[in-house]
């Protein structure tokens, strides 16, 4: 990558400094002078914006565990103590728990992106896998951060989604009660989940430093999908992408103050404020929406498979509807990136979207009636999608004619 | 024509995020409720609304003298009641207001002491089983976040609207209506075949339908003094329901007014931010073919 170096120590200090750890050229190289495709729109700002997201949130959490108590008996009020008490700290809860949610806007968005211009191909798999696994990450944090405020929705979506592992066959109690630290949730549990939600942010950041290694290799994709040819093709990083991602983390932060300051409740369930009892069970227990559409596809094997049990088969669906992502590379094999070529591919995409935000809205309904099955149906088409779709897909689709490059294709536009 | 398309894609990021975040409506599930609660006319409703410093000294009032000998507070300290964006009352007001309250104290003389300030409001009962035991099995529930822990599940498109207005006045709805609810004998409208177990009372609006608190508010119970220009207001159990559930609003969220004020100013800041930052980026990208 040094061929992209520019950089001559000014002075004989930065020249001392670059002999033994050349953390300004670094600097220079990946922050600066790193060539970006001219063409990117701004569904690629999203990247950026999931960096400032995860700041936000170890910054406010750093600051929030100073004031929490990981006790049953005092979580509830030590939140609310941190709300009503703590200087700014109505102002600080509020971005955390809020930017949670933000934090999962810009991470669907950020993936569909990759799924729509195809940039988990050849060569960008490896970023790809990283990526899915900082999703899995931040969902496993995110869930155990609301476990924190040791509400009523906390307690038993807790109880309820614990209870995932003892479906694993032979070794499933075990690993339930490892995770529980009890046969059911307890102190022990707050205790590893606070433990655990921070420690996760911080391998999320070292992923994400080989997520963004991983991209400096290739560079990045572009809408149109077409690799970058000449230098004409790019500009530099900074100040061109810099710029253009601040001005996006801007208008990223107007939504998100407008929760924390206007409605910071909304996004949570009224249950929460209930402090958590074992004796009381809720009358519909609702994970986040975050994690609604995976809720969907656990809930939806509600029938055995052979010697699988429906409960077992719901884990390996939702496990599954995770664990595909990781060789979607490999499932979608079309020579065509962006799917601004693919005629037919765009049509099942964004039925695939349509039917992500039907997961989403089906995990907050009741299991009954009508809803189980469109449930099942959603579900199909989400394994279909991957599974089916995309590997014939790639085989019996004739893409649109590619541009040469990227400068034709931006010098086309401009005169059209 | 490329700023165009640019601000096109632009708009269409921003709907796909409103859109994203109005998804997130459907976990704003609440209490089941039997019937329609209407929404009140609430002075702290919406992004401009405030408490109304009279109602919430009303609603303590009502809090005070009927509802306190049931339901604690235990998140309220006294000193709360004179700070700013609350009832309004002034430090002496409150300062005589808890030496009338005694509050357990392992450091004082027998235990127990004249409350101060700073002193949070006194659990009516020493724990939940004797709670329990003076209401016939049923645990008053505390109120110090009660009205953020009630809810109204609004039917589509009403809860997507909701993220636009910022309307989070659910929990006092339900209270207003849980209190404005209660039937003398099971009316007709109860589920078929439904039977009131005694010491149970009807309400309309309570899960289930059976409650184990009496009709706590009745027409005239509760004496309001004049304000200091003569205006009275009605001793009605709908005023009385409205004032009360108006200081719980405020007892769950203390800090309303001073959230919303300071979210003017970071919003307006953001927004002309972004306003700087989108021509500072037009004239950086003003050369460049994209």
């Amino acid at each position: 990558m040094s061929e992209h170096s520019t950089y001559t120590p000014g002075n004989s200090v930065e020249k001392w400094l670059d002999d033994r750890l050349p953390v300004v050229r670094f600097a220079k190289e990946h922050l600066m002078d790193f060539p970006t495709p001219k063409n990117l729109n701004y569904w690629w700002t999203f990247g950026a914006i999931l960096v400032m997201c995860l700041g936000i949130q170890i910054v406010t959490g750093i600051i929030l565990a100073m004031h929490y108590t990981p006790n049953i008996a005092m979580a509830f009020d030590s939140v609310e103590h941190i709300r009503r008490d703590v200087n700014g700290g109505r102002i600080i809860q509020a971005v955390h728990a809020v930017g949670a949610s933000m934090f999962f806007v810009a991470l669907y968005i950020h993936m569909f992106r990759g799924l729509y211009y195809g940039s988990y191909k050849a060569p960008r798999e490896i970023i790809w896998i990283l990526g899915v696994l900082i999703f899995i990450l931040t969902v496993a944090t995110a869930f155990m951060g609301y476990i924190l405020p040791w509400g009523q929705m906390s307690f038993w979506g807790a109880t309820v989604i614990s209870n995932i592992f003892s479906a694993i066959p032979v070794v499933g109690e075990n690993i339930k009660q490892l995770v529980l630290g009890g046969f059911a949730v307890g102190n022990p549990t707050l205790n590893r989940f606070f433990s655990l939600h921070y420690l996760l942010p911080f391998v999320i950041a070292a992923i994400v430093g080989l997520h963004i290694w991983a991209l400096h290799v290739p560079g990045n994709n572009n809408p149109i999908g077409v690799e970058v040819k000449e230098s004409r093709d790019t500009v530099a990083f900074h100040p061109y992408y810099t710029m253009k991602d601040l001005f996006a983390m801007v208008v990223f932060m107007i939504p998100f103050a407008w929760f924390v300051f206007f409605a910071p409740d909304i996004l949570g369930h009224p249950d929460n404020y209930i402090m958590a009892n074992s004796q009381v069970t809720p009358a519909h227990i609702v994970p986040e929406w975050y994690l609604l559409p995976f809720y969907t596809i656990l809930r939806a094997i509600d029938f055995n498979v052979l010697f699988i049990d429906s409960k077992l088969g719901g884990v390996i669906a939702m496990g599954g509807a995770l664990v595909m992502l990781l060789v979607l590379p490999w499932l979608d094999t079309s020579k065509v990136r962006s799917g601004s070529f693919r005629p037919m591919f765009k049509w099942f995409y964004w039925l695939f979207a349509i039917n992500f935000v039907a997961l989403t809205y089906l995990g907050a309904q009741p299991a009954e009636g009508i809803y189980t099955v469109l449930a099942k149906v959603c579900t199909a088409y989400y394994f279909i999608y991957f599974l089916v779709v995309l590997p014939v897909l790639s085989r019996i689709e004739t893409p649109k004619p590619l541009p040469t490059s990227i400068s034709e294709s931006v010098l086309g536009k401009a005169h059209a | 024509m490329i700023g165009a398309i640019d601000m096109f894609k632009t708009k269409f990021i921003i709907a796909a995020v409103a859109a994203m975040v109005g998804l997130s409506a459907v976990s704003a599930q609440a209490a089941e409720a039997g019937a329609t609660i209407e929404r009140q006319n609430w002075s702290f409703a919406g992004i401009f609304g405030t408490y109304d410093e009279n109602q919430l000294q009303r609603g303590f009032q009502v809090y005070r003298e009927v509802c306190a000998s049931c339901h604690g507070a235990n998140l309220i300290a006294f000193r709360n009641l004179s700070e700013p964006g609350g009832p309004g009352f002034s430090e002496q007001q409150v300062k005589a207001l808890a030496a009338e309250y005694q509050v357990e104290d392992a450091t004082a003389e027998g235990g127990r002491r004249p409350a101060v300030a700073a002193d949070r409001w006194p659990s009516p009962f020493a724990n939940d089983q004797e709670a329990r035991d003076a209401n016939g099995g049923s645990l008053p529930p505390d109120f110090s976040v009660l009205a953020k822990a009630r809810g109204v599940t609004d039917p589509f498109p009403t809860w997507v609207f909701n993220y636009f207005t910022g309307y989070q006045e659910g929990g006092a709805d339900y209270i207003y209506a849980l209190l404005n609810g209660y039937h003398d004998e099971v009316p007709e409208t109860a589920p078929e075949g439904f039977e009131l177990a005694e010491g149970k009372y009807y309400n309309d609006y309570f899960p289930g339908h059976a409650i184990g608190m009496a009709p706590p508010l009745a027409d005239g119970s509760v004496t309001y003094e004049p304000g200091e220009d003569g205006v009275t207001v009605p001793e009605t159990v709908e005023q009385y329901s409205a004032d009360v559930s108006a200081f719980m609003m405020w007892m769950a969220e203390p800090h309303l007014v001073s959230r919303k004020q300071t979210g003017f100013v970071v919003l307006l800041f953001l927004v002309l931010f972004a306003g700087l930052m989108y021509a500072t980026k037009r004239k950086l990208w003003a050369g460049i073919e994209h």
